[in-house]
């Protein structure tokens, strides 16, 4: 770990034409290490999926060692929980302070009719948090608890997208980004495997869900990672197994599953998709969750707020802003015709 | 390691690596595709070499020599803003700099208040940003007109600060990141540069005037060890050129004397190389939060507060500081 001046003292020689200002990117990278990262992922999906199986095999945790699971009768009652478990990870002198949001429950009753409300509910909740922080007076030390990314859990066990999979998905995919997974894959033969995404991304499509979409690749990156890039996107939704215990196969020690068949390994490539979701997640796409989470979904999220917000103040006859959207007191043309557009966007959904 | 190379790799979790370091080149693609912003104001009397300092810190022409004002050109009455934005790259980072220069200050007869068009040009910039920042429909990126970094050029009387300085450093310290600089300082001798300074940072300390790097925004014990060697050193005593002479076989950028040739990236000469080594290639992204996190924020609450843009939840009387 150096410091700025060591820094500065290690840089090459100024040739002629050389201002320095390419180190910019290291002055930024150097604070962010310092100030470390945060990271928020929300896992979904009926009991017994692999979720929390999933989590702890990508982030190489025990998130869930003292859990109890409830037997049929105790669920009986249960509603859809949200928990949270909140764990600090650093790597490489890099800092992440990582959530997991977790909604035990959902899927679960007999009676599954809106059990995504409490899910949509907290995202809501999170944004209205930001929101509120964001407009107040001191900005100094807002906590960012926006979730950056769904991980969606869809069964095996089925022929594709069941009712409440399209429902969940319709429901979130303007809150948060949902990446859709097939869980529990070693159960599925590569036949299978292929069959049963082809029909997924066909439902997808067909239902209009906005599942999170890789970022187009740069035209000027090299042709192999344009190639990985391509074999990402069509590997979606991705199959995914995990595994909590280590076996030993073809000589080494491998995170897998024991079977007297053979032996999954979870990371090998050829066996499921877990290093492919693994990279995407981590090592690839997080920024980019985390900039859509911002950009789009929670901009999306305010921009109603307000409109609604500036709505019922005209309904109550109130003068007083209760936000500080300074003294725009007469909104100008543009903000009109934005208004005038949502609201016939509105009305267009409800009928 | 690119991100290439780790997603090629695979890696194995087993070894317990999972990755999360490859944020830091996550975001450093994204930052260089998107490039960067830079304003810089420079703020003295005319003479004392701005825009050729300005010119010789980014190896470029990026602000205008004023040729002295000419006999038929009435020097301005008020103190002008004018500003210069050049798109610069190296090393595949674009950055759009942006230099503000304010002629006609310190130049009247009468310089009552001549730091009002300076301050009002900087609290315009925020109050810019701070329009697109509660919009309905906000920019992705807002762009940013705010002043990162005022260089202010102190004259090398040898003396004392003048008025001026103190007046000008007093009243706007707290809205921007001033940086003072000694200009032209091959008239002074290296021992009375040294007296010089030392009698300035007393003056300044003296009067609560707070340059930057400001101590009360020190991030912790490294921050303060770097950052007070270099407050120890300032103001800079800096001489600027864009004249090339050969020296030694190489070619320096210098002034030609009769009695020798400055130049100007010799640090036993002047410390221009030292001031840019810390404008640009240390602290640049630090005068930028410094100006978003402190000076923007400070400007903000002033102005939620006065416009009583915050209410009290007039329903049930409570009083909070936000919704």
């Amino acid at each position: 770990y150096i410091s700025n001046l060591q820094f500065l003292s290690m840089k090459i020689k100024p040739e002629k034409q050389y201002v320095g200002f390419a180190t910019l990117p290291n002055q930024v990278h150097r604070k962010s290490v310092k100030k470390g990262f945060d990271f928020t992922l929300m896992v979904a999906g009926e009991s017994g999926m692999g979720k929390s199986t999933l989590v702890n095999s990508l982030f190489l945790t025990d998130l869930y060692k003292d859990r109890k699971l409830l037997n049929a009768e105790e669920r009986i009652n249960q509603t859809v929980e949200i928990i949270k478990h909140t764990v600090d990870i650093e790597e490489k002198g890099v800092k992440l302070k990582l959530t997991i949001v977790d909604t035990p429950g959902f899927g679960d009753a007999v009676n599954n009719n809106e059990c995504w409300k409490p899910i949509t509910d907290y995202i809501d909740q999170q944004f209205e948090q930001y929101f509120r922080d964001e407009s107040g007076l001191n900005r100094k030390n807002i906590q960012d608890n926006r979730v950056h990314c769904c991980l969606y859990f869809i069964p095996p066990f089925g022929h594709g997208l069941r009712p409440v999979d399209v429902e969940f998905m319709k429901a979130l995919h303007e809150k948060v980004n949902i990446i859709p997974l097939i869980a529990k894959a070693d159960c599925l033969t590569p036949n299978e495997i292929k069959k049963l995404k082809d029909r997924i991304r066909e439902e997808i499509d067909k239902f209009g869900i906005k599942v999170y979409q890789f970022p187009e690749c740069d035209s000027d990156e090299d042709e192999e990672f344009k190639q990985l890039d391509k074999e990402l996107k069509e590997c979606t939704p991705f199959a995914v197994i995990g595994s909590n215990t280590v076996v030993e196969a073809r000589g080494q020690r491998v995170r897998g599953r024991l079977y007297p068949w053979g032996i999954v390994e979870v990371e090998n490539q050829s066996h499921c998709d877990f290093v492919k979701l693994r990279n995407m997640l981590i090592r690839s796409h997080m920024h980019d969750l985390k900039d859509v989470t911002c950009d789009v979904h929670y901009e999306n999220y305010r921009a109603q707020c307000i409109q609604e917000m500036t709505s019922k103040l005209a309904q109550d006859n109130r003068m007083e802003s209760p936000i500080p959207i300074l003294p725009l007191s007469t909104p100008d043309v543009d903000t009109e015709k934005l208004i005038k557009m949502k609201d016939e966007e509105v009305c267009k959904d409800v009928i | 390691t690119d991100i290439f190379s780790v997603l090629k790799g695979g890696g194995s979790t087993l070894l317990g690596y999972i990755g999360i370091d490859t944020i830091i080149e996550q975001m450093r693609k994204k930052t260089m595709k998107t490039g960067f912003e830079f304003n810089i104001m420079v703020v003295g009397h005319s003479g004392l070499g701005k825009s050729t300092l300005v010119n010789t810190l980014f190896k470029s022409q990026v602000s205008r020599k004023s040729a002295g004002w000419a006999r038929d050109e009435k020097i301005p009455k008020t103190v002008e803003i004018k500003s210069v934005s050049h798109v610069i790259e190296e090393g595949g980072v674009k950055m759009k700099l942006t230099v503000v220069d304010t002629p006609g200050f310190g130049d009247q007869i009468n310089n009552d208040n001549c730091w009002e068009p300076i301050s009002k040009y900087i609290n315009e910039q925020f109050e810019k940003f701070l329009k697109e920042e509660v919009n309905i429909t906000r920019k992705k990126r807002i762009p940013d007109t705010r002043v990162h970094c005022c260089i202010y050029f102190i004259s090398p009387t040898g003396h004392t600060l003048r008025q001026l300085d103190m007046e000008f450093m007093k009243r706007l310290s707290h809205s921007v990141n001033i940086i003072p600089v000694i200009a032209k300082a091959d008239t002074m001798t290296i021992e009375e540069r040294q007296e010089f300074k030392q009698r300035v940072r007393k003056e300044l300390e003296m009067s609560g005037i707070e340059f930057y790097p400001q101590k009360e925004f020190d991030d912790d014990m490294e921050d303060k060890s770097d950052n007070d060697k270099i407050r120890e050193t300032m103001p800079f005593a800096v001489v600027g050129s864009d004249k090339e002479y050969q020296v030694n076989n190489k070619r320096v950028l210098g002034r030609k004397t009769a009695w020798g040739i400055v130049e100007v990236e010799n640090p036993n000469h002047c410390e221009f190389a030292q001031l840019r080594d810390f404008l640009i290639r240390s602290h640049l992204q630090d005068l930028k939060e410094v100006t978003h996190n402190i000076h923007y924020e400070t400007y903000r609450a002033k102005r939620l507060n006065d416009n009583g843009g915050l209410h009290p939840i007039s329903t049930n009387g409570t009083h909070d500081s936000n919704l």
